[in-house]
């Protein structure tokens, strides 16, 4: 991470800008066709944040991208509006607020639907503006007669009228739009939104509302579109009406793929490529319309066979020959010296809303019922767990522990009963309100951010506790966050993943992966924690480590434990219950279940003996 | 004042518009639903159905034949498609499936307007079927009737082949769980590969038997994949009635609204799947979770 050289991207970035009108045109671009990049690349910005870093795939960017300029034109046009920077500047405002009211309609379903959604959409508005509307847009004609902007500077004025000067109004425009994108990615809510796009569901779980961070990036991408498109008015004197079609859209999608999504260059790169090789066929090769068969042969090939795109080639590419050893050298050296959480520091759990009791039931269900259809996996379970308790829960196979788990999180509604936390009843609350309350769970099955470092995960996990469920702090850098980089730093240090740090979850072992797991819902400092199953698919050492990491963990927090590992429960808890078809068989010591000669029944069948 | 036999005979049209977008929304629909696949180049098979269709009616001037080689010619160029590109894309994400098959389909309508130009092109009906019907409180286009009675008979088929056959069951359970059917020592890629053709033959065909209607251009697939989306998400995805029910509202709706003002017919579609979106997410026959 650049975080040593904070300012290189923007200085080389500034660079490029400056230099590029004194070389392109050798490589055969025309000023015409420089400029139409800049306003493509600065279009696609806010398409990558959307796509690239949500995993968002609109085909809709048209809607934006055609309002925003249609009304900075009508303005500048027949409204007579003088000021061209300001109204630009209120076509992206409106695109943005257009925006978020689309945002609210396509964001109700994800993935495939969503992009099923903006399609339909974006095609209304081709309808809106040729016909209901066409008497401020010009119909099929759009809006001519559109300004140059002229800025009065007091004692100079500043004309952009010959294409040189246009070129730079545009890379002024293109900066200051990649240093907000740029700081858009890199703040808190850049690390939440590339969380939503790996694992939307933990996202969900560890606090963090992203619904409203979703209508945030869609929002934020309407803008960039709406500004690109007043852009585009400007520069060509005429509003096009094809602005609206669905074609501009595709442009935009294609122009990322190529260039690389999810590294804000790319969308550049791509218009270049688009744009460079549209004028190379057309004008040099003559081709005739067939140079949009070429680019689509072009495209797909490169979606075959180069998934990142060329910038994000570009970026493995120097990775390779620059060698990734640093990860994994220290990781060993880690592992060869034994791990004692017991002398890390404990993380206290948080405090939320005052001084609550310390004593007394943390969690309290009573009569918690699931049915699905006629199946019943918990019915009528009343249980209760005290402030500081280490809890187990064991039963065999089927018995509803998972599922009881995911009604205490919240994660399914239960059919009927109640389940009060600190006092407060969270029946029917979110998964990410009984987050922020201080409850959460590690999973049975790993839920992580998989193209993101440990860093990255701990962090965007800890960022649900230090600023809550949904916060727009979109230009703040995420280092400036107080207390987080320790709160990371000491959950690292507490799953032992310290060494591991900036290694991707991807190239993780699953021991490794399985304390990030728990790593994850420790570092939004839980007052009661869950663990399903946190012992699963460990070696014997492992979980001897583990399980003193979780004697750990409990300073100072209520634990539930789900485990088949009776041996490595029983000396951990205090108190079991034990779960047999949906309802609650027996509650006592560990000494007290080992005797029992229903819970010996239930696992073995009424072969009398001690349980294992 | 409404005119009622104008009322009426846009009844008929947009049962005719309807039918049309169900067949074609069962295809795509059944491909998502077996395959997890979204296949924006849906849109582009229509249309290459319709040429198919045409060229082979300049040769021989038979409509049958016409219809016959557009229907299989799609089905193969689908049967290709899934094999040597989307089979690949299976393990990769959304994303990746939707920006491939979105590039296919931009290949598939620049190949055609390379042979054939952007001109549109027609084909009349068969000559039993030309001129129009009296039926007593309207008059109406034969071959309009008669469509609708042609793909009737193909939705029919469809259901028949999903519904009462072995290779139907099959599909029906790679919809629930492709996995399972795989595990269950059912070749499963040979059944998607099959599905794809099936899903493309549907559209391919209503390019073909709809071309005496509508003329045929490059582009023509591209309107019809967005009102394609809006039946599925009306209808609820990977269900085959949904694609039916939410093809015949999806033509009603545009047929209605252009009797009253044809510019406003697009919005009220989207003003309808809106309405769903909102009363029921997952569509009208659709399941939570099935996505």
């Amino acid at each position: 991470m650049p975080i040593k050289r904070p300012y290189l991207v923007e200085i080389l970035t500034a660079l490029a800008l400056v230099l590029a009108p004194f070389v392109l045109p050798y490589l055969g671009f025309s000023p015409s066709t420089i400029n139409r990049i800049l306003i493509w690349g600065l279009f696609g910005l806010g398409f990558d944040i959307l796509f690239g870093y949500t995993g968002l795939l609109s085909f809709g960017q048209s809607a934006f991208y055609g309002t925003g300029g249609m009304f900075a034109a009508y303005l500048l046009t027949e409204a007579g509006f003088p000021y061209v920077l300001l109204a630009i500047v209120l076509g992206a405002v409106v695109a943005g607020v257009v925006g978020y009211f689309i945002g609210l309609i396509a964001l109700r379903r994800t993935g495939i639907y969503f992009a099923m959604i903006t399609v339909a959409i974006a095609e209304v508005f081709f309808f809106v503006e040729f016909n209901p509307l066409s008497a401020f847009t010009g119909g099929e004609n759009g809006l001519p007669g559109v300004p140059t902007p002229v800025i009065n500077l007091g004692f100079t004025v500043l004309k952009f009228d010959t294409d040189w000067t246009m070129y730079t109004f545009l890379a002024f425009w293109y900066f200051v739009g990649i240093v907000i994108a740029l700081r858009i990615v890199r703040s808190p809510v850049g690390a939440i939104l590339s969380a939503i796009r790996d694992n939307p569901l933990r996202a969900t779980a560890l606090g963090h509302n992203i619904h409203g961070y979703k209508l945030t990036a869609f929002v934020v991408a309407a803008i960039y579109a709406g500004f690109a498109g007043g852009l585009l008015a400007t520069m060509q004197g005429f509003m096009p009406p094809d602005a609206f079609m669905f074609d501009t859209s595709g442009q935009v999608v294609m122009q990322t793929a190529i260039g690389g999504a999810g590294t804000l260059f790319g969308p550049l790169i791509g218009a270049a490529v688009w744009l460079y090789l549209s004028d190379f066929f057309q004008n040099v090769l003559h081709l005739g319309p067939t140079w949009k068969l070429v680019l689509g042969i072009v495209f797909v090939l490169l979606v075959v066979f180069l998934r990142r795109g060329i910038v994000g080639a570009i970026i493995d590419l120097y990775r390779m020959t620059k060698g990734d050893k640093q990860g994994t050298e220290p990781a060993t050296a880690a592992a060869a010296t034994a791990f004692d959480p017991a002398a890390v520091e404990a993380m206290p759990a948080r405090r939320r809303g005052g001084e609550a009791p310390a004593s007394g039931p943390i969690l309290r269900a009573t009569g918690l019922t699931k049915r699905y259809g006629g199946l019943a996996a918990n019915s009528d379970i009343d249980f209760s767990v005290d402030h500081g308790e280490m809890r187990g829960i064991i039963g065999p196979n089927g018995a509803g522990k998972s599922t009881f788990f995911k009604m205490l999180t919240c994660e399914v509604a239960p059919t009927s009963g109640t389940i009060m936390f600190e006092g407060r009843d969270i029946t029917g609350m979110s998964v990410t309100d009984v987050c922020q309350l201080g409850l959460t769970k590690s999973y049975q099955i790993n839920q992580l951010f998989d193209r993101l470092t440990v860093r990255q995960n701990l962090t965007i996990a800890a960022l649900g506790e230090t600023r809550g469920r949904f916060k727009l702090d979109l230009l703040r850098s995420i280092h400036s966050v107080p207390g987080l980089g320790e709160q990371v730093e000491r959950t690292a240090a507490l799953v032992n993943l310290t060494a591991r740090l900036d290694t991707a979850v991807s190239e993780l072992a699953y021991g490794e992966k399985r304390r990030l797991e728990i790593g994850l819902a420790l570092a939004t400092s839980p007052s009661l924690l869950l663990l399903d199953e946190p012992l699963a698919g460990m070696s014997p050492r492992e979980r001897v480590e583990t399980v003193a990491l979780l004697k750990s963990i409990a300073r100072g927090r209520t634990l539930i434990i789900i485990d088949h590992d009776m041996d490595a429960l029983f000396e951990l808890v205090g108190k079991v219950t034990v779960l047999q078809e949906g309802r609650v068989l027996v509650e006592g010591t560990p000494a007290e279940i080992k005797a029992d000669a229903k819970v010996q029944e239930a696992y073995l069948g009424g072969v009398h003996g001690e349980v294992a | 004042m409404i005119n009622w036999a104008n009322f009426i005979s846009q009844c008929f049209n947009g049962l005719v518009t309807g039918a049309l977008l169900a067949l074609i929304s069962s295809g795509l629909t059944i491909i998502y639903g077996t395959l997890g696949v979204l296949n924006l180049a849906h849109g582009a098979m229509f249309m290459l159905g319709g040429y198919a269709g045409w060229v082979t009616y300049t040769y021989t001037g038979s409509f049958l034949a016409a219809v016959v080689a557009g229907s299989l010619f799609v089905m193969v160029v689908g049967v290709l498609m899934e094999r040597l590109v989307i089979r690949h894309f299976y393990t990769r994400p959304h994303e990746d499936q939707l920006l491939v098959t979105f590039g296919l389909g931009i290949v598939f309508v620049e190949v055609v307007r390379y042979y054939f130009g952007s001109l549109s092109q027609t084909v009349p009906p068969p000559g039993p079927l030309l001129g129009i019907t009296n039926l007593g409180f309207m008059i109406y286009p034969t071959y309009r009737l008669a469509l609708l009675g042609i793909i009737a008979v193909a939705l029919l088929v469809l259901y028949f082949v999903l519904y009462r056959t072995r290779i139907g069951m099959i599909v029906r359970a790679g919809i629930e769980d492709s996995v399972m059917v795989d595990s269950l020592g059912i070749d499963v890629y040979k059944v998607f590969m099959l599905v794809f053709g099936i899903g493309a033959m549907a559209a391919g065909f209503a390019g073909i038997v709809n071309a005496p209607v509508v003329s045929i251009a490059p582009d023509v697939g591209e309107a019809i994949l967005v009102q394609t989306f809006v039946v599925v998400v009306i209808g609820g995805v990977g269900s085959f009635p949904g694609a039916v029910i939410g093809g015949l509202i999806a033509g009603e709706i545009i047929s209605i609204t252009t009797m009253f003002n044809p510019a406003y017919s697009q919005i009220m579609l989207f003003v309808a799947m809106t309405l769903v979106l909102v009363l029921r997410p997952h569509g009208l026959l659709g399941q939570a979770g099935r996505e």
